[in-house]
């Protein structure tokens, strides 16, 4: 098995709010990220695809594809969007690393035309991220 | 939702200093030196490491979330920046008095401080030495 990572950078707002919650509790919980106006992140998302080479082409997935696949369904998507109010997957959730990571999967996961997805790795900020594997397929990689 | 299928773990990165001397008092002098070179210099020396730790558990729908960033990060601070942090790691850790700090041990030493954390399942510690050294252990 060989894993393939391609790299793509978007730059979005997001606020977190439940309204479930108190006032207070969502200050209490959620601290500055709770600013009703938002506030935005250069988010880095690393994609892993694992598979076999083809024999013919020496190729897990060509990259081009891949790219317009992240492009089309991630780039359109969430660039220079409020996560928040435009990107209706995420409706009803708060946007943290780990649910974006997971909507970005989902997303990602049915569009895969070679290999699998094996890995979402979603960076909010150089010190943070979220990683989403399908259950029981994390390995070593 | 496709949550129960995938796994999803919370990763968060930390920065600290210090100086280490790799000195085994289980080697003689002249082994030390051979072993260890530059890095047996008796005065020591420093680096600016970086600790990625990586946690799992189950989001909760009502924040989002695996664990809260803020209580992680309080926890890492009081286990291992405040006690690591511009110190010399074999004079003032009391784990590192014998045990050579090399950042094989370091990283398992940090993933035994951290293990305990409430709130989410400690799934790996990886420290960063230099640009070109890291290292990681997962508990076993």
């Amino acid at each position: 098995m060989v894993y393939l990572t391609r790299k793509l950078e978007f730059s979005a707002s997001h606020l977190y709010h439940n309204p479930a919650l108190s006032a207070e509790e969502n200050r209490r919980i959620f601290g500055k990220c709770n600013n009703p106006h938002g506030h935005g992140h250069n988010y880095t998302l690393e994609v892993t695809i694992a598979g076999e080479p083809d024999p013919v082409t020496g190729m897990v997935l060509d990259l081009k594809e891949l790219k317009e696949i992240l492009e089309r369904e991630i780039t359109q998507r969430m660039d220079h969007r409020f996560l928040n109010y435009e990107v209706a997957e995420l409706k009803g959730q708060i946007p943290t690393c780990e649910n974006v990571a997971r909507v970005i999967w989902n997303l990602l996961e049915p569009k895969i035309p070679q290999g699998h997805l094996h890995r979402v790795r979603l960076y909010e900020s150089s010190d943070l991220f979220a990683d989403c594997y399908r259950n029981g397929s994390k390995g070593t990689v | 939702m496709m949550a129960d299928i995938l796994h999803i773990e919370l990763g968060r990165r930390y920065h600290f200093a210090a100086s280490h001397r790799l000195h085994s008092v289980k080697l003689t002098e002249e082994e030390n030196r051979r072993i260890y070179g530059k890095c047996n210099n008796a005065y020591g020396h420093g680096h600016n490491y970086t600790v990625e730790v990586r946690l799992s558990g189950a989001v909760d729908p009502a924040t989002g979330m695996i664990s809260n960033v803020a209580d992680l990060d309080a926890f890492v601070n009081e286990q291992v920046i405040e006690p690591f942090d511009h110190r010399s790691l074999q004079d003032e850790v009391s784990a590192f008095r014998v045990t050579v700090p090399t950042t094989e041990n370091l990283c398992m030493e940090i993933f035994e401080r951290l293990k305990a954390f409430p709130h989410a399942k400690l799934e790996s510690v990886r420290v960063v030495e230099t640009s070109n050294n890291s290292f990681e252990y997962a508990g076993d």
